[in-house]
């Protein structure tokens, strides 16, 4: 018989798999996040002060484009090919499989930018203290980025060109946690205390987390009829 | 008191007797826009710091309240569809939804034009303006998912879902700005503090909100009576109302 | 044969863009039979199956599952029906195999293991090449293979003739009559018209408002 376990973990290794079976597109966010990166002192200015001053947002605004671009995979490849439904027909509950889904769709875009980022805040002449906030943040960040993308990414299922519409649906959503991200980015180079904010980022994670899995069955149930 | 409220979810009779409501509302809206826009724009008393452009406000004020009281009817009509499951509610979130976006619009851009003589810019990356702006990214998102999907009942259900997301959001936004905003700008003009008026400017307002509310009634009913027309087509009913009298 | 009822659906209405595809539909399902709904395209067959399976939601109406109704019990439900639709329902990256492997945490496919289930389907030799690689009909095989393996009781098959060959439609009919034998029932979807005396039809026209 099935068990919750074996449906939670079988859905992850499933997923895991076919992202490893293509490689390739494995790194389609990653170059992404570090061209924009690369094209932003080319843009605007080498001079370290002025990239400094831009580093936080410029960082976490390539990680939101990153994970936007990527969040077409999490549902599409599936509704094409029906294994979608297959899995809405499940007894297990949806909501775990769709946690599943978007864990296993994060470990796969959400963490190599989380990893690149000290990387890129090189780049950008990050100041030292702005390290550990930038990665701390993003791991929350991009965390809540996949949750709240899923639940667009459901609704949005059925449609041809649905990744435009998916980040007009989504960016609301993700506006406060970009401000609280390089808020606390900010702060920790200004030299302030961040906790605060790391915080706020943290209960939105958590919020995200209880909430998007369920908000995202919902919305698959609806979507899938599109 | 139910038997009214399943009354209500039939769009024949909603159609008939909104029919008998709106010349009373059309009157009414045109009146008491027509007083306001006189009254504050001709005869209300100049303001001592800002001249007379402060009387872009008789405009600005009232479609900014209607926006966002806009957004909360759609959103409400889109619970209502789909909790009691009535298509009516369902039509007059579509309906809404344009509106909305309009009013919106106008806000910002009368926004905009009463910022230039006032505080020198045209735009500001105020909580109020920021949360205006996402407000109109949001019924631009309601209308753009109502034409997506292939069916009516999927888009509808899609729309009422993004509705009721947004009412949470909404307010979220608003303080995340302020607070971001508040720790970036040293406010030199508080903008969002609504300054003190005197009743001889505040009079006219009230008129104008008053018409904007009976205005946004008037297209509000007329949009749903059209889109229950759009849906019903096949009816008798209907096609007994396109026959040539 | 028993004749026990398995799903029961009573005055089903669908509307599709205000447009009734069904209006008031009834009928029952029972065990040991083969119910297969035929009609035009866009009559609504598939929609139909949509329903019963849960997948589609529908204006008015109910649905029961061995008397109760669906909303009640919805999780027994969805372990008894095997459902294969239009798509395959397979990851093309993966293996027939990997893919079957996978199915078996969702759902309950215990009856043989997935090896058995490939050879009882034709696959045999092709249970680890990436389905990208395999024909239609093998990968409908591949799909259908579950329905070896499955302990559902009720099958919702939405034209699953589709792709097979002569050899294939003959091992399906053998693994459907096979199935209602045991107890279980199919409804399935077709053009084709399986012949055979535990056929029960179902036609849709247009605007179906048929009764069982």
């Amino acid at each position: 018989m099935t068990t919750l376990s074996g449906a939670f973990f079988g859905v992850i290794r499933r997923d895991l798999s076919i992202a490893m079976r293509h490689r390739g597109d494995l790194l389609n966010p990653l170059f992404f996040f570090l061209i924009v990166v690369t094209l932003v002192p080319l843009s605007i200015s080498p001079e370290p002060a002025r990239l400094a001053a831009m580093a936080p947002g410029m960082i976490w605004i390539s990680a939101l484009l990153a994970t936007l671009l990527a969040l077409d995979n999490l549902f599409q490849d599936d509704f094409t090919d029906g294994s979608l439904v297959q899995l809405m027909l499940s007894p297990q509950p949806l909501w775990l499989l769709v946690l599943a889904k978007i864990i296993a769709h994060w470990l796969v875009t959400g963490l190599p930018v989380v990893l690149f980022s000290p990387l890129l805040g090189l780049m950008l002449s990050l100041p030292e203290e702005g390290f550990a906030p930038l990665l701390l943040g993003l791991v929350l960040g991009t965390a809540v980025f996949s949750l709240l993308g899923a639940v667009g990414a459901a609704l949005t299922v059925a449609l041809h060109k649905g990744s435009v519409l998916l980040s007009l649906l989504v960016m609301p959503l993700y506006v406060p946690v970009l401000i609280f991200g390089t808020s606390a980015v900010q702060r920790a180079v200004d030299g302030m205390s961040y906790g605060g904010v790391m915080a706020m980022l943290a209960a939105a994670s958590a919020f995200s987390l209880l909430v998007a899995p369920f908000a995202a069955a919902g919305a698959l149930k609806v979507g899938i009829n599109g | 008191m139910w038997q009214w409220f399943h009354k209500l979810g039939s769009p024949r009779w909603f159609y008939q007797i909104s029919g008998k409501f709106l010349p009373w509302l059309a009157l009414a809206s045109m009146v008491l826009i027509v007083t306001g826009v006189v009254w504050g724009l001709a005869f209300a008393p100049e303001d001592a710091r800002q001249g007379n452009s402060f009387r872009i406000i008789y405009i600005h004020v009232p479609a900014s309240f209607l926006a966002l009281a806009g957004y909360y009817v759609m959103a409400a009509a889109g619970a209502v569809g789909m909790i009691w499951k009535m298509k009516l509610a369902d039509m007059v979130m579509v309906a809404a939804a344009p509106l909305g976006a309009a009013l919106t619009f106008i806000a910002l851009f009368t926004g905009a034009v009463w910022g230039k003589p006032t505080w020198g810019t045209y735009w500001i990356w105020d909580a109020r303006i920021t949360s205006m702006l996402v407000l109109l990214f949001l019924y631009i998102g309601i209308i753009a998912l109502s034409r997506s999907f292939s069916t009516r009942e999927t888009s509808t259900r899609a729309c009422a879902i993004l509705a009721l997301v947004g009412t949470v959001n909404i307010p979220i936004i608003y303080k995340s700005v302020d607070w971001w905003y508040t720790l970036h700008q040293p406010a030199t003009i508080k903008l969002t503090g609504a300054p003190s008026m005197h009743p001889d400017m505040f009079k006219p307002l009230l008129v104008m909100i008053l018409g904007f509310y009976c205005f946004y009634a008037l297209v509000l009913l007329l949009n749903t009576r059209t889109e229950i027309l759009l849906r019903e087509g096949r009816a008798t009913w209907v096609k007994e109302l396109a026959q040539p009298k | 044969m028993s004749s026990q009822s398995l799903l029961e659906f009573q005055a089903l209405t669908f509307e599709r863009d205000d447009w009734p595809l069904f209006n008031g539909l009834s009928g029952t399902i029972n065990a040991g039979e083969i119910l297969q709904i035929t009609g035009p395209n866009g009559c609504g067959k598939t929609t139909l199956l949509h329903i019963l399976a849960t997948i589609q939601p529908f204006n008015k109406g109910s649905l029961c599952w061995l008397g109760s109704d669906i909303s009640l019990c919805r999780q027994q439900y969805l372990s008894a029906i095997a459902f294969i639709g239009h798509k395959p329902g397979l990851k093309l990256s993966l293996t027939p195999r990997e893919n079957l492997q996978w199915l078996a945490q969702l759902q309950p496919l215990t009856r043989c293991t997935s090896a058995e289930a490939l050879v009882r389907i034709g696959l045999a030799g092709f249970e680890d090449v990436p389905c990208h690689t395999l024909s239609a009909g093998q990968l409908r095989r591949a799909a259908l293979a579950t329905l070896c393996m499955t302990q559902a009781s009720l099958w919702l098959l939405d034209e699953p003739l589709t792709a097979l060959d002569v050899q294939g439609i003959a091992d399906l009919e053998a693994l459907l009559l096979a199935h209602v034998e045991q107890g279980g029932a199919v409804v399935l979807s077709s053009h084709q018209t399986l012949i055979n005396p535990l056929v029960r039809t179902l036609a849709l026209d247009a605007m179906a408002e048929a009764e069982l």
